[in-house]
């Protein structure tokens, strides 16, 4: 079982849209605060001129300080929110004109205008103060001139600006998110693509995969592609081993076994000939197994490379009919094949063959004797071949299990077979895209469905 | 010390404020219904339209109704704010500052226009041409009645015997409004300070408000007035006859007669309804004999603009020079 933790998609999503949301918020913050900035500054740029027009209004006559308030310096302060305006003129330390407790900042030496936020009558102001020196005949008079205005306007205008930035700054997100899911399934589709290829390649398929992938993925292909050909090598190389001991073991077997046969023709006391006819019994086993081996190593082989050609079912069972009648004839045993038309279909003749001769083999050796065996051939749904005989049939609860390699059924004791007959039927079936189908008949009785 | 005798000074303000009333009038109510004291700078008979049809739909509410001149109503609100629930005056800069300085209520959700407007704080309700009043007959004689101001300096110069003493205009030093109007007109252009030397020279009469101007130029008294509010002689017909109203051409000073809710009030429901009765289009046109606001788009000259560099002219050092200027001008040392 494959242990999952976490989704490579998902982690690379919310990685993309943490980011995505990060970087909205930081944007966010950042162009309001620099527009707070500008905001402020266009603010105090317009209370400085007025300072400085106020400024430049006073002179001194007969020692006395006059101011000629220019109207410009109010005007100026004009906003769309009409924005209240305090003001306060001092002359050296005493309020000429203007409100007296606005607040003021200390005097600065350097002349240059100051900005400071404060409160004033209930509200937030911002306060520009400026001073200037004025040389009379024979005084030094310093004035300075505070302009306050309320921030309603640019509350207003920063309100505006962070409302746009805002949604500047969703519709980014939004469009990162998309992105991001886009990104993602476009990063994780070479994977898919991979998945959905190996996926669907028939049981015995352990070819490299040879499709374009990208970069990053090379080094885990490549090690598929290298575990694939040393499993295919190690297979074979087994399949081989296996196919190669079981034909130097059957020619041995077969001298054996018609040495046996003439001792058997020789010995007298019963005891010797029990032991020498079990003796040939568990030969001929052997030898049936060996030979099954080499069925199914020679199946395998060209299951793999499948060479379909057009055939017709009806005569192929009927000819291999013809050749074991002889054989079913020893157990009394009837074989009937029941076919109405042709029935063309295309396919592997020798592997088509060998996977029916192994299911009728299997009904003959399970028959009791003095019964029949009925093989039907029809052509639809699919071309199908269903061989049913009058045997005991297939233990229930084993059924599931029972075309697996060398398995057999528990009624099997005492009757010759390898357990491959059923693997190599199923065996041939899947390879051409096939089913194999195991049940009993309900009046009694083992029914294979075989169909291509 | 100081403190003590400014004690006793805002005490004597609020104990003659008591008294300096022009005109004060219950409009009455329900006796248990809710008070309103409406200060205001417009004489009572014509603004009490105004009151009887907003109790035609607040029956309950009593209506008080003290008048006083712009400047003196300014003072006397200042020292004690929470006495008044409304404040009604002409003199568009003292209201604009009062409502600066935070004593305004704002109302919101007027569909008022905005330039007809301040912070949601200060509304104007009606448009009153600065006008020149004339006595027909001392005029009949010459070739055409003046039309500008500058016409006026001309006839004043050529006959300075017959207007010597027989012209009027607003103490700017009294009068809130007549500072407002003087204001604006020296800033609109020099014309103004010619034509305040000619009637200096002419020995002219100053006076408080409108009102008395126009009493004195029906009893014959004077026979032309400057800067005296059009709205004041158009309200009285009998007079139509013998004195023409002008409103000179070149550029009319319009000003716009302002109301504000006081932040001050303890009860502050009944101003406000007051208020939006009052600033409700088709008011002041059906109600009263005070011209209403002009239409967008309209010919009408556009009324002094309700800005925030109103308050220039009321600054300390600036109104110090303003006044003394004029007095040079208009004073004549002898």
């Amino acid at each position: 079982m494959v242990q999952i933790s976490g989704s490579l998609r998902r982690r690379l999503t919310w990685t993309l849209i943490g980011g995505a949301a990060g970087l909205a918020v930081l944007v966010y913050a950042f162009v309001r605060s620099y527009a707070t900035e500008i905001a402020q500054q266009g603010q105090d740029n317009v209370l400085q001129a007025s300072v400085t027009s106020v400024l430049d209004a006073a002179v001194i006559r007969d020692g006395l300080i006059e101011v000629d308030f220019p109207y410009a310096s109010f005007s100026m302060l004009e906003t769309s929110s009409d924005d209240r305006v305090f003001y306060a003129i001092y002359q050296d330390d005493r309020l000429v004109s203007g409100y007296p407790d606005l607040p003021r900042p200390a005097p600065s030496p350097a002349m240059e205008t100051t900005f400071q936020t404060g409160a004033y009558n209930e509200t937030l102001v911002r306060i520009a103060t400026g001073s200037r020196t004025l040389i009379g005949a024979d005084t030094r008079i310093t004035i300075s001139v505070s302009m306050a205005q309320t921030q309603d306007s640019l509350a207003l205008t920063l309100a505006g600006i962070a409302r746009n930035v805002a949604l500047f700054g969703t519709a980014f997100f939004l469009l990162a998110v998309a992105l991001s899911f886009w990104a993602t399934s476009t990063a994780i589709g070479p994977l898919q693509r991979l998945t959905t290829s190996v996926t669907r390649r028939g049981p015995q398929d352990l070819s490299p995969v040879t499709q374009p992938i990208p970069a990053e993925m090379a080094p885990l292909v490549g090690s598929l592609n290298n575990l694939m050909q040393r499993l295919d090598y190690s297979l074979s190389q087994s399949e081989d081993f296996i196919a190669e001991a079981a034909h130097r073991v059957r020619t041995p077997l077969a001298t054996v076994r018609s040495h046996a046969e003439t001792m058997l023709q020789k010995v007298d006391r019963e005891e010797n000939r029990t032991a020498l006819r079990s003796m040939i019994r568990a030969i001929d086993e052997s030898s049936r197994a060996a030979g099954q081996l080499l069925d199914h190593a020679m199946i395998t082989f060209r299951a793999d490379h499948l060479e379909r050609q057009p055939l017709f079912l009806d005569a192929l069972v009927r000819d291999l009919v013809m050749r074991l009648t002889p054989v079913a004839d020893m157990k009394d045993v009837d074989l009937r094949v029941h076919c109405a038309d042709p029935v063309p279909c295309s396919g592997d003749p020798i592997l088509v063959q060998n996977a029916v001769r192994n299911l009728i083999d299997n009904a003959l050796k399970y028959s009791p004797a003095e019964c029949s065996i009925d093989i039907t051939v029809s052509a639809s749904p699919r071309p199908r071949i269903e061989v049913r005989d009058e045997g005991p049939g297939f233990p229930v609860d084993e059924m599931a299990g029972l075309s697996s390699r060398f398995a057999r059924g528990r009624n099997a004791t005492g009757i010759i077979g390898s357990g491959l007959g059923l693997t190599i039927a199923r065996d041939v079936a899947t390879a051409h895209d096939g089913t194999l189908s195991l049940g009993n008949h309900p009046e009694g009785g083992a029914c294979v469905v075989f169909s291509l | 010390m100081r403190g003590f005798f400014a004690l006793i000074a805002i005490f004597q303000a609020t104990l003659a404020g008591a008294q300096d009333w022009e005109d004060m009038r219950v409009f009455s109510g329900t006796p248990d219904g809710p008070e309103l004291r409406i200060v205001s700078s417009t004489d009572t008979s014509v603004f009490a339209p105004f009151i009887t049809a907003y109790q035609r739909a607040n029956p309950s509410v009593t209506v008080e109704y003290l008048v006083a001149g712009t400047a003196y109503l300014d003072d006397v609100y200042r020292a004690a704010p929470e006495k008044y629930d409304l404040v009604i005056s002409s003199a568009m800069d003292l209201q604009l500052k009062l409502a600066n300085d935070g004593f305004a209520l704002p109302v919101t959700d007027t569909a008022h226009p905005d330039w007809a407007q301040w912070r949601n704080s200060l509304f104007g309700f009606t448009a009153e041409p600065a006008a020149i009043v004339i006595n027909r007959a001392a005029f009949a004689d010459l070739p055409a009645t003046p039309g500008t101001r500058q016409d006026l300096i001309n006839v004043l110069r050529a006959h300075p015997d017959r207007f010597r003493g027989k012209v009027g205009t607003y103490d700017v030093r009294q009068s809130g409004l007549g500072y407002l109007f003087a204001t604006q007109d020296a800033r609109a252009s020099e014309t103004y300070w010619r034509l305040t030397e000619v009637m200096g020279a002419l020995n002219a009469q100053l006076y408080c408000c409108s009102g008395d101007m126009i009493d004195d130029l029906v009893r014959g008294d004077l026979l032309v007035a400057y800067n005296v509010l059009g709205s004041y002689a158009a309200a009285r017909p009998e007079i139509a006859d013998h004195l023409e109203i002008i409103l000179p051409s070149e550029f009319p000073t319009t000003m716009m007669r302002t109301a504000l809710v006081s932040r001050h009030s303890s009860n502050p429901e009944p101003a406000i309804a007051f208020l939006r009765h009052l600033i409700a289009p088709g008011t002041t046109a059906t109600s009263s004999s005070l011209p209403g606001l002009a239409q967008p788009n309209s010919s009408e000259p556009p009324p002094i603009a309700m800005e925030i560099a109103l308050l220039a002219y009321l600054d300390t050092l600036k109104r110090r020079t303003f006044i003394r200027e004029w007095e040079n001008a208009i004073i004549q040392k002898p």
